[in-house]
């Protein structure tokens, strides 16, 4: 599939979804959205990209396997749980910044087992989908 | 103490990293672990001596009732003191029998696990922890006696030990959970406290049962005993270890222990006299007519923890002196025979006593050996063993007039039996000239002082014990007897009784058993004349049975796991059909109530136009690419569904995850070939009317949540305190994120093995040589 007005599209499309992705991840806690989702979204902005310029450009562009991504951001989601523990409380417990951080707002370690999560869910989907479309190329 | 406890564990996990170290020669070095526990253990002898109990309590898991408690008393200082003593020299021995094997650090690894194990059983003081490490001996066992694993036979033996072991360790657990029950604790220390308390309880005979079924699995006693001689091709320092001192007391231990609190009632006593004194008769016969020396000493085994089962069962002071003091006598001369046995499968190569002879002029200290340990188990005044047996007879003798005169002769024939079996595995391979197979001389003519000395120390203790009776009295035996018993017993072992009856029974056992050795040989072809009677016996029926489940279960996972997608969804949805159906149709009170229900508007409507005709693309269409992106339609009109009534979250997840799966779809499907007609008219006909069948269900169910009261408390819960608890405004990704976090995280975790499956299923390369 060599397609010059998809490559173009995806040039722009690639960094504004990428983008919307973070927007959705962060806005989750308020309005609609969340990690889950965020995450799916980034997943398709880089099947989008395999699509126009192929897989090895993609995995290229990511630099890491996408397996790689996975125990990162299962280690980011459960150490957001771990973290109250050195205060003495339960796994878990919701702890938040005393002020609000510029743009992004309050900050608590739900937000940072949300990224857990958008990390896993894009190492998931995009070692699931690269794989079987490798095995299929072979 | 709990680092004495755990440190087999520690070794094991040590060696398991740091394996090569201890590969050579300094694997020698890893017998100072147990050397030093029974050194560290050796503190508490004054605390023992003054009939203290000690304890020793660590949090584990308070929540559950399970704490590693650790209790030290006479009984379980016996056992530790043979434990670890018995297994440092095992570890010695060890080193230069296995010497050069490939996989010597694993098999320490193994042995320190299994050492831990059989500590961590005597020591606990928690029923559930006798439990674990119940368990832990089981398996650790189980990689011993399979340790050459190159060698099917051992690991037919090694699974059949597992298998009979195991499933005894969960009547164990049975029997413990309705202890436990009953008296309301898990802790033996407290269940003492009250010993007649469970005798009364309605579920004493349950709790008799079980306990029964877990202690004879473990102790070999009839009918579970076969795993024994099958577990004989371990390495010999293994069997050495596991049926001289360790595994198999492990049962007798556990009768032992529970004797004060399940003891004294009829049920008790028979039961374990009847099956003990089977056993050992039994198992003591079978020993005559082997001719391989392990062979021997398995079944001599079988048949002195038949003795022990037997004496515990009668119960009286003698008999509890008896077995305490047998314990002792058995550990410290079949250790020894083992270990003399396994030099002389090292050296000459073989294991059958008719080609054996003469050995003593290739290895006179270990002749030494043999014959300390030969005439320790035969009896003979002045060793250990003669007080062992004395009180044997003293036991059987003080008991009630019918009892007196059918138990005294049952044990003089077993100990005329097993007089034969140590005589023959003892002596014989040493005495007379050497045959001529063996004259080309020992296979290692410069035997490792790690080889002869530990059996040499075996011997000599049974003599110095015999010698002087009040050494081991003092230390171990009347204090172990005093636990068993429940309350204190003085009762001195004495080397001389007088002239009396039990003198004449002991002299008539070594006179007969000297007889039957010097006149008797077993004959060759005695085993295949009662061919069609194996069928019955219980190893045939295990192993018919072990068959078959296999075959079941072989025929049952290639009906159901056949590989075929399709019949994996059409087997769950009818599933589901028959259960949610019969469920439905049977509780539920059937009505549509459309009283509630607004008007159709016309966006609705469109998406419900759209949703129909897609399906029906979906169904009839001869494309795979174009039945794709109709099912995609479908989904994408569930997600405008969402929307329009107030679930923007779900509506984007599902609207992410749809292109995501058509890309899948896509990915696989392009590549096939074109559509091919793969089902007949009568499977479509089939998989309609199911697809029908379970829509309407789903449909039926729909109608019906929407009338049922629906409990709006938790969902109430949610809404108020999102803001409040977890300062965010959106309920759904609070939920998630904080809430139900738990939840979450463990669903990435499935989302990762799902990954994981897909990539090692495409990406693990098996060359049609490799499967299996």
């Amino acid at each position: 599939m060599q397609s010059t007005i998809l490559k173009t599209a995806t040039n722009y499309l690639l960094p504004l979804l990428l983008l919307f992705s973070v927007f959705i991840l962060l806005r989750g806690h308020y309005e609609s959205g969340g990690g889950f989702v965020g995450g799916l979204v980034a997943s398709i902005a880089f099947v989008l990209h395999s699509f126009a310029y192929g897989l090895e450009r993609t995995q290229k562009l990511l630099k890491y396997p996408p397996k790689s991504f996975i125990p990162v951001g299962l280690l980011l989601s459960f150490m957001s749980g771990v973290l109250p523990m050195f205060g003495g409380k339960a796994y878990m417990t919701g702890v938040w910044s005393s002020e609000p951080l510029p743009v992004i707002g309050l900050v608590g370690s739900a937000l940072f087992f949300d990224i857990g999560v958008f990390i896993v869910v894009i190492g998931v989907t995009l070692t699931i989908l690269f794989t079987i479309s490798e095995s299929i190329d072979q | 103490m709990i680092l004495a406890v755990l440190s087999g564990f520690l070794a094991a996990l040590i060696l398991a990293f740091s394996g090569k170290l201890f590969r050579g020669r300094l694997s020698v070095l890893l017998g100072l672990l147990p050397l030093s526990i029974f050194n560290y253990f050796l503190y508490f002898f004054p605390d023992i001596s003054a009939g203290k109990v000690i304890t020793f309590s660590y949090r584990w898991i308070p929540s559950l009732g399970i704490n590693l408690d650790f209790r030290l008393d006479g009984l379980s200082m016996l056992f530790v003191m043979l434990i670890t003593g018995i297994g440092a020299l095992i570890y010695f021995y060890a080193a230069s029998y296995l010497e050069g094997h490939k996989f010597l650090d694993r098999f320490y690894a193994y042995l320190s696990l299994f050492m831990g194990s059989m500590l961590g059983l005597v020591l606990a003081d928690n029923t559930l922890l006798i439990f674990i490490f119940w368990e832990l001996t089981s398996i650790s066992s189980f990689f011993l006696i399979g340790f050459n694993n190159d060698n099917a036979e051992s690991r037919k033996s090694a699974l059949m030990a597992l298998a009979i072991t195991g499933c005894g360790g969960f009547f164990l657990l049975a029997s413990f959970v309705l202890m436990g029950i009953a008296t309301q604790t898990y802790s033996i220390g407290q269940m003492l406290a009250a010993p007649g308390f469970l005798k009364e309880q309605p579920a004493y005979e349950l709790v008799l049962f079980f306990l029964f079924v877990g202690s004879f699995s473990k102790s070999a006693q009839f009918p579970f005993h076969f795993w024994l001689p099958g577990a004989m091709k371990a390495p010999t320092p293994v069997s050495a270890y596991l049926h001289s001192a360790t595994m198999v007391k492990a049962g007798i231990y556990l009768l032992a222990r529970f004797s004060p609190l399940l003891g004294d009632h009829l049920l008790w006593t028979n039961t374990l006299m009847i099956t003990g004194g089977f056993t050992m008769l039994y198992a003591a016969a079978h020993s005559v007519f082997k001719k391989d020396l392990k062979s021997i000493l398995a079944y001599s085994t079988i048949s002195a923890l038949g003795m022990l089962v037997f004496l515990i069962g009668i119960g009286t002071r003698y008999a509890i002196v008896a077995a305490a003091a047998f314990i002792l006598v058995h550990a410290l001369y079949k250790a020894g025979l083992f270990l003399i046995t396994g030099i002389i499968d090292h050296e000459a190569g073989t294991r059958n006593i008719d080609k054996l002879g003469g050995l003593r002029k290739w290895f006179p200290l270990v002749a030494l050996a043999g014959l300390l340990a030969a005439l320790s188990s035969a009896g003979v005044p002045l060793t250990f063993g003669f007080i062992g047996k004395d009180l044997i007879y003293e036991a059987t003798l003080h008991t009630q007039d019918f009892f007196r005169y059918t138990l005294t002769p049952l044990a003089l024939i077993t100990n005329i039996l097993l007089l034969y079996a140590g005589f023959s595995t003892g002596i014989r391979p040493f005495a007379g000239s050497i045959p001529e197979n063996l004259s080309k001389g020992p296979l290692h003519p410069s035997l490792s002082p790690l080889l002869w000395i530990p059996p040499l120390i075996l011997g000599g203790l049974s003599i110095f014990f015999g010698l002087l009776p009040y050494v081991p009295d003092q230390l171990l035996v009347s204090h172990a007897a005093s636990s068993i018993y429940g309350s204190y017993i003085f009762l001195p072992l004495k080397i001389w009784h007088g002239f009396n009856l039990t003198l004449l029974l002991s002299a008539v056992t070594i006179v007969a058993g000297a007889a039957l050795y010097f006149l008797y040989r077993p004959a060759t072809a005695s085993a295949a004349t009662q061919y069609w009677l194996q069928w019955f016996s219980p190893q045939h029926l295990t192993e018919w049975t072990g068959e078959k489940t296999r075959l079941f279960a072989y025929h049952y996972t290639k009906m159901l796991q056949n590989g075929y997608l399709r019949s994996y969804i059409l087997t769950i949805t009818v599933f589901l059909i028959g259960l949610i159906g019969y469920r439905f149709f049977s509780t539920v009170d059937l009505r549509v109530n459309t009283s509630g229900f607004t008007e159709i508007r016309f966006f609705e409507f469109v998406v419900f136009a759209i949703t129909v005709i897609a399906t029906i693309t979906t169904v009839f269409t001869n494309s795979r690419l174009t039945a794709i992106v109709s099912m995609s339609i479908i989904g994408l009109s569930i997600c405008l569904i969402y929307v329009y009534y107030g679930a923007p979250d779900l509506a984007m997840t599902q609207f992410t995850i749809d292109t995501l799966t058509v890309v899948l779809f896509v990915l696989v499907l392009y590549r096939l070939p074109q559509y091919l007609i793969n089902s007949n008219r009568k499977m479509k006909l089939r998989d309609g009317l199911v697809a029908f069948s379970f829509g309407t269900l789903i449909s039926l169910i729909t109608l019906q949540a929407l009338i049922s009261p629906a409990n709006k408390e938790i969902s109430r819960f949610y809404a108020d305190n999102a803001y409040l608890l977890a300062k965010g405004k959106n309920v759904v990704n609070v939920i998630l994120v904080d809430f139900r976090g738990a939840d979450t995280m463990v669903e990435t975790m499935v989302l990762t093995i799902a990954a994981l499956g897909v990539y090692s299923l495409l990406k693990l390369n098996v060359k049609p040589t490799d499967k299996d």
